[in-house]
Formats: structure tokens, sequence, C-alpha cells
């Protein structure tokens, strides 16, 4: 193992420090942001993933090494990105769908209540 | 046999074939993880207003257990750099402490479960504030333990000495019919065997403890959870306790009144359902990771002493699989405890 070698790692654990002590910042400030009004639900929603994502690109980048990594561990991320997205936006473009088909599911289905009342109706209509 | 390319990149990709490996799988697992994260907004974006559930869990506890992975995906990654520095004492260290960790975690997440399990909302058919959270009153449900089990011995220990009479005679008569009651584990209490219990026991009402200073909320419950008010309530009471900072009311609830009960169970509602699914499936993963690593410093010596490389290779394949690992739970901790 070469000095320079040595010297480049050494140099890795800074970052790793530097990295790790971000990440519990991050943490910090996604609980302490959770308490904040945003103005909506909506927003405090995007706020706290925003968050999330800056922290989990850290840890992709330097501590899964993706800041310097090979042409071909970045076509597979890409690939899986890839898919990935279109798998959130299939499912959400399904939810495009069924509303209108629960209503009129509703409108077969009488709603079930959790009382005993159902069994009291029937015993009266037996008498 | 020689394994190629487990420390020289190949040529074609660049890198060591363990790595391709590992990004692999990895890809695959964003896609498992991925099918779930879409099932959780699917639910909670189409969830009737009123049914989603927030503030159910305890955000201190997510806190610190967010805080042991970060501090674990550190020690991995140092552990790796251990290795590559020479230094097989520091990456033993590093790798026990990492371990220790995911150990940490998942004996926190356990007891966390465990008290979800004995956490009950209760839906009553009163006007107002017919919606709240709290348990059964220890005593109390303690009492309907044993009678349970004393009637259900003493049916069992009748139908016993029936059958035996009934054997040793001429059986002429038909054979005594096994006992008939609620099968009921007490686990956790669903509705049905609460009523079950009730009618099987002959109570009329239960005893609960209404918990007040809780972040609980559902979207569009009415105004009943301020503190203010729960304060004057429980001083107005001198049926209350206090335990770990939470003011509980002791209330009598007439069983007719009950309209359903359910502990935080995946049964409870879509939001324990995929919360249990999601944080269930990540705890899995963390068992899998963390006896990974513990295999590589306790099994993998020899390798180190022969071929050097070829183990800090090993450790930053697991340690990938663990960073990814962390980076679920940096997504987890915030959708399930905090929005």
């Amino acid at each position: 193992m070469s000095a320079d070698h040595e010297h480049d790692i050494r140099s890795h654990i800074r970052t790793y420090m530097i990295i790790g002590a971000a990440l519990v910042i991050g943490t910090i400030l996604t609980v302490a942001v959770s308490y904040v009004d945003f103005g909506s639900h909506a927003m405090n929603i995007a706020v706290g993933l925003l968050i999330a994502t800056v922290k989990a690109s850290l840890v992709a980048l330097f501590f899964m090494h993706l800041i310097s990594e090979k042409q071909a561990i970045y076509l597979m991320i890409a690939s899986a990105f890839f898919f990935f997205a279109g798998l959130m936006g299939l499912t959400l473009w399904s939810n495009a769908d069924p509303p209108k088909r629960t209503e009129d599911l509703q409108a077969i289905v009488a709603p079930v209540e959790y009382t005993h009342s159902a069994d009291e109706e029937h015993k009266e209509s037996d008498h | 046999m020689e394994i190629p390319y487990t420390v020289k990149p190949r040529p074609d990709t660049g890198v060591y074939n363990a790595k391709v490996g590992i990004w692999l799988f990895l890809a695959s697992e964003i896609m498992l993880f991925g099918a779930l994260f879409s099932s959780y907004i699917i639910l909670r974006i189409t969830a009737p207003e009123g049914t989603w559930i927030e503030g159910a869990l305890n955000v201190p506890i997510g806190f610190f257990n967010t805080l042991v992975l970060i501090a674990s995906s550190v020690t991995v990654v140092m552990a790796w750099v251990s290795l590559k520095l020479n230094n097989y004492n520091n990456f033993k260290l590093f790798m026990f402490v990492t371990f220790g960790c995911a150990m940490t975690f998942l004996v926190v997440k356990s007891f966390e479960y465990h008290e979800k399990f004995h956490h009950y909302e209760m839906w009553t058919k009163a006007d107002s504030d017919n919606r709240f959270t709290g348990h059964f009153e220890k005593g109390w449900l303690t009492d309907v333990k044993k009678d349970y089990n004393e009637k259900v011995a003493g049916l069992e220990s009748a139908y016993k000495t029936a059958l035996d009479e009934w054997k040793t005679s001429d059986q002429s008569t038909d054979a005594p019919s096994t006992p008939v009651y609620p099968k009921v584990t007490f686990f956790t209490l669903s509705t049905a065997e609460v009523r079950d219990l009730a009618e099987f026991l002959e109570f009329d009402t239960l005893v609960f403890e209404k918990e007040h200073k809780h972040a609980y909320k559902y979207a569009g419950q009415p105004e009943a959870h301020d503190h203010d008010h729960a304060d004057a309530e429980s001083e107005a009471h001198d049926d209350h306790g206090d335990h770990g900072g939470h003011h509980y009311e002791k209330l009598t609830i007439p069983v007719s009144d009950m309209q359903r009960t359910s502990a935080f169970i995946p049964g409870h509602s879509n939001y324990f359902g995929i919360y249990f699914t999601l944080t269930g499936l990540h705890a899995l993963h963390v068992f899998a990771g963390a006896c990974v690593l513990l295999y590589f410093v306790l099994f993998n010596k020899k390798m180190w002493k022969e071929d050097p490389d070829r183990l800090a290779n090993r450790v930053e394949v697991g340690g990938l699989f663990w960073h990814f690992v962390d980076l679920v739970w940096i997504f987890l901790f915030p959708i399930m405890y905090l929005l």
C-alpha cells in the first residue's frame, strides 16, 4: 500500500465524520421542522421529504462512494431509478380511476356498522 | 477453485464482481421498498377524511433509533477504512460497535412494537369525544383474565368428569357435548373478544384508562384533546393516575356503548397496516445485515491474513447493504413518525 494511497484514505476519514455530523444535524432538523407550520400539511410533507432526500443523498454519495464510482454502477442505479419512477408513476396514475367505482360500490353495498344492531334486528324479524 | 475478480477490477465493468452483484441486489431492493412506499402514498392520499392517523408513534424513540443507525453507518465505513489502513484491531472494534448499534435498534424497535400491542383506541357511542386512546385498566383486565381462565377450567373439568362417567357407563345415552366458550388469547383484545367476554363472564361495563396529553390525532377530529381542558378535567376527578408523563382518566364504559376497540396492531387501520409492514421488513433487513457483518468479523480472520484486499472488498459490499438499510430508515422515520 503506497503512502499516497494511505494519505488518501486518511482524508476520507475526515469526510466520513463530517457527513456523520451532517446526518445527525439533518435528523434534528427533520424533527424540528415537523413542529413548524409551513402553511399547509402538504407543504410540511414536502419540506420533510426534502430534508430526507438530502440526507439520503449524503449517505449514497459519500458512505456508498457514489461520488466517484465506475460507469457500470451508475448505469445500474440509473436503470433502477427509471423503473422506480415508473412504479411510482403507474401507481399514482391508477389512482385517477378508482374513486368513481368506489362510489358505485357504496351505492350497492350498504355500509357495515360495528354494532350489535344487525343481530338484534335479525332476531326481531324472527318473531 | 479460484473465484475471478474478487480483488482485481474486471476490465469491462471497471469494478470487482461483488460490487456489481451488490448493486444489482440493491436495485431490486429499491423496487421492493418502492412498491411498499407507493402503497403508503396511495393509502395516504386516498384515505377518507378522518381515517389517516398521525402522532401515534413515540417521536423521541424514533429519533434515538435514527441516531443509532446513523452512528452504525459511520462505524461500518470506518471498519472498512481500518482494513485499508492495515489495522485489524480497529476493524474488529468498529464492526462490533456496528453490530451493537444494530442490536440496540432491534431491541428498541421490539419494545416499541410491544407497547403498541397494549395501546388501545376506543370508539364509543357518545355524541362528542367518542374516540380516544389509552388502555384497559390493569386490575380490571387481570380480573377478567382470571375469571375467564377459572370459568374455562371449570367447564373443561366438568366436561372431563362427565366424559369419564359416560365412558364407564353403558353408553346408552349420547356422549356429553364439548363445552362451548369463546376462545380468547388476551394477546390483544378485539371488539368481538371484549363482547364475547362480557357475555361469557356476565359483566356490563369495562374499565378503560383514557389518555390525555398525547399527540395522537386523526384528520377531522373534534377539538377534544385540548391540553388545558384535559388538565382541568383530571384535576376535577379523584380517580386519575399519572404514569410516565401521561395523564389518565379512569372511565367506566358500558359494553353496549362500545362501538369498536382495537390495539395499535395492523388490523387497527391502514396506517398501522403499512407501518408494521414497512418497519417490519426494514427490521428484517437490519437483522440480516447485522448477521452478515458479524460473520465477517468472527469468521474471516484467515482471509485477512491470506488476502486482505478481498476481505476489505467483502466489508465494503456488506457496508453498501448496511448504508442502504440506513437510507430506507431515513425516509421511514419522517413519513411514519412525523408527517
